[in-house]
């Protein structure tokens, strides 16, 4: 039962070489294990950001659908606007849970946990990659509340869909709390850390194409949501799930127009290739923040 | 507990064991300001050194240096043989560390936290539970290894930090200010446990403080003031340095009874803690002829044997209540932690 020799010299070193993979691996870990041990505790917080989705998807979704549409989907099956919305709904649940992720590094700070993370012999990297899967991982569970509703807004239960749009989710979200890891190396202030997560967060959303479809919309909005990089990670999601829909080409058009870069239509594999290095680029962005400023 | 005869197979340096801190010329500024002004430090292997000093001295400073926390403006320092800022990720991985700021995470149990600590300091797998049972015992913490630290007491969450900073068996274990904020009783009892830890786990323990009575625990202080080392040695020895008794008068007018100290007895008398103090020989023999020749009512008297308090006004020029009240700020700061 006893553990090892205690406090000679050098003990430590010949347990741990200096650059150990193993080792990094183990610490991003355990900070993705706290994450879901954290989420777990906090029954109030997986109700409450619940609420906003539902409400959009079902009281919006529904009110504002039987103003669109009517005039949808005439010639072929019938898209329901709430069909529309649900990609759309689901990257507003992960985009402001990932977002919340983030920005908790601002309460580890305050109560002095973060200084235990950075200080211990592993890589600031280590640590927030940790932080960012934890972070995706519990809002992509947190979204699987909504995916359950998706027959009773018009869309069908394909597993295939379904896993694809897990696997989006969670690109989204990881991209989100890097995001929100940029944020937080910045905000010292506990109080302006909600602000400033509503404040980015719901114009992303507004701008990504969630919540109406980008053809058609006037140049200044249309360049808006073109360099919004939520947009690149929504319309992945739209597109798996029209995949999925009985629509006719005209229909898919109008609710699906993906993005076109002056011209060329991206393609779905050049979007998500985009969201992966925004999420690199952002969590190098965190990485260098924390390890300079802390 | 520890067995002895077990010799890591590491390369040690040439010469057997590196001291457990080294540090040789260490200056620290902040723009114009000094903070640190030239140290040199020696700390053996399996000693408790105790940095003592008024808030505002160098003390956080110096440790925050030590544990790469901080680079220093000047001068070198190592810890277990190990340079601070060409050897940062070995030095970490040689230290514990117990801030003054709590940083547990209190949503989390007490033995959650020590093995979040465990892997993220890559402590071996196999021995991981029972050294997490070893160290939550050493602080008779077992039992409540359950329980959110939320629920903890101060003195509980402090103890669980001693534990957590000695879970990954490290070389030195720095403590800055481990009883800061701690009612009399639960500082006692800390001391207890490192005292305890000094002697099962044989680990360097480099504390500071700015308690006097505290650093009776060390066995060897250095007294830290306005960024200089004044005085560096046993406790005991540094009493003996002092060779005389404290005798702090309460009289009906302090001015009058300095200027007849003085020209009566001799004596360079002064006034701190609002009290006219002097330091003689004999304190106990002083006292009556205090009464008959001083000529001042007296209102109480007292006599202390040397304490590390006067050694600090030997080699300071004032109490360590006294320099820490001229430090408004800085006593503020620990008045605003101790209301956290």
């Amino acid at each position: 039962m006893t553990a090892e020799p205690a406090g000679r010299v050098n003990t430590a070193a010949t347990r741990v070489p200096v650059f150990d993979l193993r080792h990094e691996a183990r610490a991003a870990l355990v900070v993705w294990q706290r994450e879901l041990i954290r989420f777990g505790k906090d029954r109030t917080r997986m109700v409450s950001s619940l609420v906003q989705p539902l409400l959009f998807l079902l009281v919006l979704g529904v009110g504002l659908g039987s103003l669109v549409g009517s005039g949808a989907g005439r010639s072929g099956g019938s898209v329901p606007f709430t069909a529309f919305l649900f990609p759309g709904v689901l990257a507003m649940s992960v985009g402001f849970t990932a977002a919340f992720s983030g920005i908790s590094m601002v309460w580890d700070r305050e109560f002095g946990f973060l200084r235990e993370m950075l200080v211990a012999p592993v890589s600031t990297t280590a640590i927030l990659t940790g932080k960012c899967v934890g972070g995706a991982t519990v809002s992509t569970v947190q979204s699987v509340v909504l995916l359950a509703l998706a027959g009773l807004v018009g869309v069908p239960y394909s597993p295939v869909m379904l896993l694809e749009l897990v696997g989006l989710l969670f690109l989204c979200s990881f991209m989100i709390v890097a995001l929100g890891l940029v944020l937080a190396a910045r905000i010292k202030q506990v109080q302006s850390a909600f602000p400033l997560v509503q404040m980015i967060i719901t114009p992303m959303i507004f701008l990504s194409g969630a919540l109406f479809p980008l053809s058609g919309l006037p140049g200044w909005l249309s360049v808006l949501t073109h360099v919004n990089p939520m947009t690149y990670a929504v319309e992945p999601m739209r597109s798996v799930v029209f995949d999925h829909l009985q629509v006719d080409a005209a229909t898919r058009a109008r609710f699906d127009p993906g993005i076109v870069w002056s011209g060329w239509q991206v393609p779905v594999g050049v979007q998500l290739a985009l969201v992966v290095v925004g999420s690199i680029a952002l969590l190098a962005v965190a990485v260098a923040r924390f390890a300079r400023t802390e | 507990m520890s067995q002895p005869g077990v010799e890591p197979s590491t390369p040690t340096p040439p010469g057997g064991q590196p001291p457990a801190v080294r540090v040789r010329g260490l200056v620290k500024s902040y723009g114009s300001v000094q903070a640190v002004r030239g140290i040199d430090l020696d700390v053996a292997p399996g000693e408790t050194f105790g940095f003592l000093g008024p808030n505002g001295a160098g003390k956080s400073t110096t440790i925050n240096i030590l544990c790469t926390l901080a680079e220093a403006s000047a001068g070198t320092a190592e810890v277990a043989g190990f340079d601070v800022v060409s050897q940062r990720a070995a030095v970490r991985r040689q230290i514990g560390l117990v801030f003054q700021e709590p940083t547990l995470d209190g949503y989390l149990t007490g033995e959650q936290n020590l093995r979040f600590h465990g892997e993220l300091y890559g402590v071996d797998r196999a021995s991981a539970a029972a050294r997490r049972e070893q160290v939550l015992r050493m602080v008779g913490l077992w039992e409540r290894r359950g329980d959110e630290v939320n629920k903890y007491s101060g003195g509980m969450r402090r103890r669980l930090e001693i534990a957590r900073g000695l879970l990954h068996s490290p070389s030195v274990l720095f403590l800055d200010e481990p009883t800061i904020g701690l009612d009399p009783q639960t500082r006692k009892s800390i001391w207890s446990y490192l005292n305890e830890l000094h002697r099962t786990e044989r680990t360097t323990v480099f504390v500071t403080t700015h308690y006097m009575e505290e650093a009776e625990n060390c066995d060897r202080i250095a007294i830290m003031n306005e960024g200089r080392i004044v005085a560096l040695d046993t406790p005991d020895r540094l009493k003996a340095g002092v060779g005389a008794d404290r005798v702090q008068i309460s009289t009906h007018d302090d001015n009058e009874a300095l200027r007849r100290l003085r020209e009566r007895f001799g004596l360079d008398a002064g006034v701190h803690e609002g009290l006219v103090t002097v330091s003689v020989p004999d304190g106990a023999g002083f006292v009556p002829r205090l009464f008959t020749e001083l000529g001042v009512e007296i209102r109480s008297v007292t006599v202390q044997r040397p304490t590390l308090d006067d050694v600090f006004l030997a080699h300071t020029g004032s109490t360590i209540r006294d320099a820490e009240a001229g430090a408004g700020p800085s006593a503020f700061a620990v008045m605003a932690r101790r209301g956290r």
